[in-house]
């Protein structure tokens, strides 16, 4: 009993010290235009920790930087054969997952970042997909093989010690976007942590829109889909006659 | 140099695009497919979401097609009253075919069922038409003259009797509507114009003339695809102008190329070309149901 409250004590006086560590940042861009000629886009995440006290020697400090796309429902479907032929049987339903998630540590995740902080704020991969159903049996062989299929895509990174961290002070690491990125809002949380215990949290947002002629096409197909439909028609008849009195002219 | 498409959210490559769109076009011209059922599959490939492959390669047969029916027009070569017909069966026919489609998407059957049916009845049609092109091939070398078509058989004794000038034929409105209709509900859940299944179908069942046959099946596919991209516009938003746009640049100077290739070719020679096609692909797809895939798992987005 006196041991525990001793040490109960001990994290007290110990948790002031580490709130003293702050994280400061700096983005490379605070958004993202997609325009027509948008191949994808790297965005350098760097900062700096503040501190009011002299830097704690007892214990080692970690960054984790995630980069998350806006969260959509899905399934998963797992084949199996049925009469010679490979037939989807089974589907586990995924309540919300993230479009796109980077997750990008200064160290190994197991030595950054303990279990259960990684249950409390959602960090690594498989704690930021929200799946319903899980209990069922094998489901985790299902949101296994969705963070594979999309770790294979590039849109799943995890990037274990991508992070520079210079001095305990001094923190960059650069994260890839592919091109195939949905609109939206994609939130960045970069945390600090302490012997894997989560000591300072920074959010932010970098808004991801489509712009110029691309805004402009996705709106008309969304607000006038039939406006949006004749336009296709009318477009692909055009060409088309255009291609064959070009054709004629050119035979004459 | 690469390319962000607005709708299906992807970046590719310019050129390749204008390649399919040409290969596409090529096939239209030359046998009067519209050539969806190569163009939706090849989008899948190089990562087009499926919904917008499906909607945006409609809409591409529109420019494929309606460039190729005017080389057929100047040439008279296509039998609007057929065409009409035939058009009234298939809007039909793909308004049902809808209602299937999206009582099998609710099931998460779909992707299978399309499969299946391309395997099906590109194995049939191309079968069939093989065999077909080669016997006449084989007679015609040995010099005997080819069978003559017979004129008379249980379709001429149908009602609503209907003369049809451009194809020499005198005969009931009910096969071509019927015709029309089956290849409009395949036409919608396979998500292509019907062509292949057309040609054929005129050729073999109606006895119309091939030369008239091609040109009465793109006037028909223009308006069916149409119709689809429309639909597709109005209730999912998956019809991709910008990846449109480079697909039917491609398209239409292929259908141009295309059917002056066609024009230069025999009709036995036409058919076993495209039978031989057919069966290509069918056989892409059944090997691709039977082998193990590398990946069992599969990810399926929430309706857009």
């Amino acid at each position: 009993m006196m041991a525990r409250l001793a040490a109960l004590l001990l994290t007290l006086l110990a948790l002031p010290a580490f709130a003293e560590e702050k994280i400061v940042i700096g983005l490379s861009q605070d958004e993202v235009a997609i325009s027509a000629s948008f191949t994808g886009s790297e965005i350098l995440i760097f900062g700096a920790i503040r501190r009011e006290v002299p830097l704690p020697t007892d214990s080692t400090l970690g960054v984790l930087i995630t980069l998350s796309g806006p969260q959509v429902p899905l399934s998963v479907w797992r084949k199996e054969r049925r009469l010679g032929i490979w037939v989807n049987t089974e589907q586990v339903e995924v309540d919300l997952a993230p479009s796109y998630y980077a997750v990008a540590s200064s160290g190994p995740m197991n030595e950054v970042l303990m279990d259960i902080e990684d249950v409390r704020h959602s960090i690594s991969v498989p704690r930021a997909i929200r799946a319903v159903g899980v209990g069922i049996a094998g489901s985790e062989s299902f949101i296994e093989a969705l963070i594979r299929i999309r770790e294979k895509e590039g849109t799943y990174q995890i990037l274990e010690g991508a992070i520079d961290l210079e001095q305990d002070t001094l923190f960059r690491t650069s994260v890839s976007m592919p091109s195939d990125l949905i609109e939206g809002d994609y939130v960045t949380r970069i945390f600090l942590t302490r012997d894997g215990i989560v000591i300072d949290e920074f959010d932010t947002v970098i808004p991801v829109n489509k712009v110029g002629l691309e805004r402009w096409l996705y709106e008309l197909a969304n607000e006038f889909p039939f406006v949006y439909g004749l336009l296709a028609i009318a477009i692909a008849m055009i060409s088309g006659w255009g291609a064959s009195a070009a054709f004629a002219a050119l035979r004459r | 140099m690469q390319i962000y498409l607005p709708i299906a959210e992807v970046s590719v490559n310019i050129w390749m695009l204008l390649g399919l769109g040409g290969i596409v076009g090529i096939l239209s011209g030359m046998f009067g497919v519209g050539g969806g059922f190569l163009i939706t599959p090849l989008l899948f490939f190089v990562g087009i979401p499926p919904a917008v492959a499906v909607a945006t390669g409609a809409n591409q047969i529109v420019a494929s097609s309606f460039s190729a029916v005017l080389t057929h027009i100047r040439r008279r070569a296509v039998d609007f009253p057929m065409g009409t017909v035939l058009l009234i069966g298939g809007l039909i026919g793909s308004a049902f075919g809808i209602v299937v489609f999206n009582y099998l998407k609710a099931l998460g059957q779909v992707d299978l069922l399309v499969q299946l049916c391309y395997v099906v009845f590109l194995g049939i049609v191309g079968g069939l038409m093989f065999i077909e092109s080669v016997n006449a091939i084989r007679r015609s070398r040995k010099g005997a003259r080819p069978t003559a078509r017979r004129k008379h058989n249980w379709v001429h004794n149908l009602p609503f009797k209907m003369k049809f000038r451009v194809s020499g034929l005198y005969i009931s409105v009910i096969p071509p509507l019927l015709v029309g209709m089956s290849v409009g509900i395949l036409a919608a859940i396979m998500g292509v114009g019907g062509g292949f299944i057309m040609v054929p179908a005129m050729i073999y069942l109606l006895g119309m003339p091939t030369k008239v046959v091609i040109g009465t099946s793109l006037f028909q596919i223009i308006f069916v695809t149409g119709f689809t991209t429309m639909l597709h516009a109005i209730t999912n938003q998956t019809v991709d102008i910008v990846l449109a746009l480079f697909l039917l640049v491609g398209g239409v100077i292929g259908a141009q190329v295309g059917s002056r290739l066609g024009a230069r070719l025999n009709a036995e020679q036409l058919r076993i070309l495209l039978a031989a096609l057919v069966l290509l692909v069918c056989l892409k797809l059944g090997i691709d149901l039977i082998l193990a895939p590398d990946e069992l798992f599969t990810v399926v987005g929430a309706v857009k």
